[in-house]
């Protein structure tokens, strides 16, 4: 079964084309055929990178949205510097973070003990510290407007700030599922640190966007190109369904 | 975030879509994972022991690097002093050789330099850095680094003086090193495996080939499990032993494209001194 | 009716309150006791804004004190100008601040409905909250006002942005608290509302107490020139 889905991922080569200059058309073609084709290689990849980049989102959310949120509404001494390293975080680079995670988790670092190197839950947690920033930043930002907003009511609630963060998150359910998409786009378009601490290991680590690397490292631009396509599909697809959800919810709750 | 990781923890352990019951790592080379020779070996391997191997590709010096932090249970890797140094500091071994196959001049069909055909990899180096003809090194202490940069030095030549001008180094896998001299139609040196599995050759072509000093030998180490206790030694002894097998050396030879053979398993001979 | 332990009388001493070196209440000192509405008017800018919130506790004074002299924990409310409703339904508006007063669970349900019976919007308790029109808004928060059952609720121009037939609803939904017992402070720069609603009226012009009187004395013999010309119109700010 592997065998046969290696060869489909392999095919150009073995059908012996001549080297050529990247084909848009071709690489459209190609997209097309792995998307209907439902190939199991392909298949099997998608899976992957929808977990990681799943399970990556909803654990940096559960850190970064009340993080988000409680930045929006508390004053305190430290804000400030907290809100500008926030801002910088969210320029980190992957394969710095990549490499961080890849000393943390070694079994020589400090985590080694975990054994999760080279698996799929290591490439989670170097996607969590890559968008937690994000989703802190962007959450604080949507979530200052709506305090603006409704600080004082809640004050005279006699809702501490504290207990304001979970009435924002929930009011801010729309705007955030904005942000959880940005988190959820940089997650899965991110190469450099997946591949640091994930390995690209076939059938275990690789995602679509260690495969498209890997494809062109093997110099088949039309079959990285045409994978490429598949993980924009994805991506466009998922955003689409999260657009249409909340506009549903939305338009109900006015 | 300690305590929520800890929750986490094994959420991410669970993560891994196939349970199996015994898996090992291998640190490689890009060559013998991106010339597709562990796709072909690696279902024969688990079908005969029920192992599962996963294969990470960094390139030899960082393969090594990966063995040296426990991070992997087997090296195979292809840089006979390198792979030495690890066995002799205490990091693995003992080291086997396993396979060879040979490298590869790769370059331009135009060839300014005028190499084609020559049978001694040093004048064809001599010639490419007195044209100052186009260089593309991979850069990064891979194997195919080291054996290029041994090269240099048997033609007594220092290719660093040409760096930021012809000589160009790239710091990256055979592919990507490959992809750009094909854009800059720069001559490369390549592993012959890596070269027949490439698809975007544009107008390249080996030039030189077939000569001694162009010999590529792999090796195959266990890392120390008196160092790292958490290695599955006894797993990575027995792909160890399955590779240097009847059965392991036959599926190296196996592995074709085209009907051209990449790899020749040589475990059963002595290994060629170079 | 039984006496309840109350909170009342509010008072303040020597409130002061300061923006950008800029003194925008100066020495005020109030004591309200139970009992009909007060009324706080005035030109606009005069201050009605900032004394509500200072009383409320919105606000830290920059000179002075708030104090509420009686012997209960006080239980205050306050509705605002522009009415600010969560993303949820009328119902769940309604009950969201019970939680946060100790209300227990069991007894939230009975408030809410009273409360949205209270302003008439029963009916339309399962609708989006922000999907009302603006009197429905407006009195929907003054519904969640007195499901808190408070014995003081602040007002800060509650129907200034509501048309006549909105304003004459929302006034007979306030004339319904203050009768059950609430103590209604409240501000308005329309005199006629004053007139309707007011027991007792303070009078605040340029961040100070010009008046504070009982309301017919206050509107038929007003004790300062300002206020006088207030009431004649005269006194734009
Ligand atoms: N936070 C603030 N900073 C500076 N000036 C303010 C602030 N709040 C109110 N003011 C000013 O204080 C004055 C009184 O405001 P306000 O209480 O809103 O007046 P009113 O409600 O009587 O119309 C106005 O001139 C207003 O511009
Ligand atoms: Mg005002």
């Amino acid at each position: 079964m592997r065998q046969q889905a290696g060869r489909r991922l392999d095919r150009g080569r073995r059908a012996g084309h001549p080297a050529t200059v990247p084909d848009i058309a071709t690489a459209l073609a190609a997209a097309f055929g792995l998307i209907t084709e439902g190939d199991r290689a392909v298949l099997s990849i998608v899976t992957l990178s929808l977990q990681v980049s799943f399970l990556a989102v909803a654990l940096a959310a559960l850190v970064g949205l009340p993080l988000g949120a409680f930045l929006a509404v508390a004053r305190f001494p430290g804000r400030r510097p907290l809100i500008i390293a926030g801002n910088a975080l969210m320029g980190l680079p992957p394969v710095v973070v990549g490499l961080l995670v890849y000393l943390l988790l070694s079994r020589s670092g400090p985590l080694g003990g975990w054994g999760l190197l080279f698996s799929p839950g290591a490439m989670v947690v170097a996607q969590v510290v890559l968008i937690t920033p994000i989703l802190a930043t962007l959450s604080r930002e949507v979530l200052e407007g709506l305090w603006e907003e409704y600080g004082e009511q809640l004050r005279s609630f006699g809702a501490t700030p504290r207990l304001a963060v979970p009435t924002l998150l929930w009011d801010g359910r729309f705007s955030l599922l904005t942000v959880l998409l940005a988190g959820f786009g940089r997650a899965s378009a991110e190469v450099g640190a997946v591949m640091i601490v994930g390995g690209n290991i076939e059938g275990h680590t690789r995602v679509m966007t260690t495969a498209i690397a890997l494809e062109t490292s093997k110099g088949d631009l039309p079959l990285a190109l045409a994978l490429g396509m598949v993980l924009m599909t994805i991506v466009l697809a998922v955003n689409a369904a999260a657009q249409l959800l909340r506009d549903l919810a939305q338009r109900r709750q006015g | 975030m300690i305590a929520l990781s800890r929750r986490a923890l094994p959420l991410l352990l669970a993560l891994p879509a196939r349970a199996q019951s015994s898996s090992i790592t291998i640190a490689s080379t890009t060559s013998t994972e991106q010339s597709g020779l562990f796709s072909h070996i690696l279902p024969s391997f688990r079908d005969a022991t029920g192992i599962a191997a996963r294969v990470i590709a960094p390139g030899t010096g960082q393969a090594l690097d990966v063995g040296r932090r426990g991070d992997a249970d087997v090296v195979l890797v292809h840089d006979r002093p390198a792979e030495e140094a690890f066995v002799a500091a205490g990091f693995g071994g003992p080291r086997r050789h396993v396979m060879f196959n040979d490298f590869v001049l790769v370059g331009p069909a135009t060839d300014p330099a005028a190499i084609a055909g020559l049978s001694d990899a040093s004048e064809a180096l001599r010639r490419i850095a007195t044209k100052r003809a186009g260089f593309v090194s991979r850069g990064d202490r891979s194997g195919t680094h080291a054996a290029e940069l041994r090269l240099w030095r048997l033609a007594g030549l220092d290719p660093t003086m040409g760096r930021g001008n012809w000589y160009r180094e790239v710091g990256q896998g055979m592919g990507p090193a490959l992809n750009t001299a094909a854009a800059q139609d720069a001559y490369i040196l390549s592993d012959r495996g890596t070269w027949i599995a490439f698809r975007n050759r544009q107008a390249l072509r080996i030039l030189v080939e077939g000569e001694e000093r162009l010999f590529n030998q792999y090796g195959v180490m266990l890392v120390n499990p008196a160092r790292h206790p958490h290695i599955r030694a006894a797993e990575g002894q027995v792909f160890i032993d399955w590779l240097l097998s009847d059965a392991g050396q036959q599926a190296i030879a196996g592995y074709r494209i085209g009907g051209e053979q990449l790899f020749f398993p040589n475990a059963r001979q002595p290994e060629p001194v170079s | 009716m039984r006496m309840p332990e109350t909170a009342l009388p509010l008072v303040a001493r020597g409130l002061g309150f300061s923006a950008g070196g800029t003194a925008l209440l100066r020495e005020i000192d109030l004591v309200l006791e139970a009992g009909p509405p007060t009324l706080i008017i005035g030109p606009n800018g005069a201050g009605k804004s900032l004394l509500l919130r200072l009383l409320h506790g919105l606000l830290q004074p920059g000179a002075g004190w708030v104090r509420w002299q009686g012997r209960a924990a006080p239980r205050a409310a306050m509705v605002f100008q522009r009415p600010v409703l969560l993303r949820r339904s009328v119902r769940a508006n309604a009950a969201f601040p019970l939680p946060l007063a100790g209300i227990p669970a069991a007894d939230r349900g009975l408030r809410v409905a009273e409360a949205l019976a209270l302003v008439g919007l029963t009916d339309l308790a399962d609708r989006p909250a922000r999907r009302l029109s603006g009197g429905e808004q407006q009195r929907l928060a003054l519904a969640r006002a007195a499901a808190l059952r408070p014995e003081v609720l602040f007002l800060d121009e509650p129907c200034a942005s509501l048309d006549p037939a909105a304003t004459a609803a929302a006034e007979y939904i306030i004339q319904t608290i203050s009768r059950q017992g609430c103590k209604i402070i409240m501000s308005t720069h329309d005199l006629g509302q004053a007139r309707r609603l007011a027991g007792e009226v303070i009078f605040l012009h340029q961040g100070r107490v010009c008046e504070h009187a009982a309301a017919p004395q206050f509107f038929q013999a007003p004790s300062t020139p300002q206020a006088a010309a207030f009431l004649n119109g005269e006194l734009l700010w």
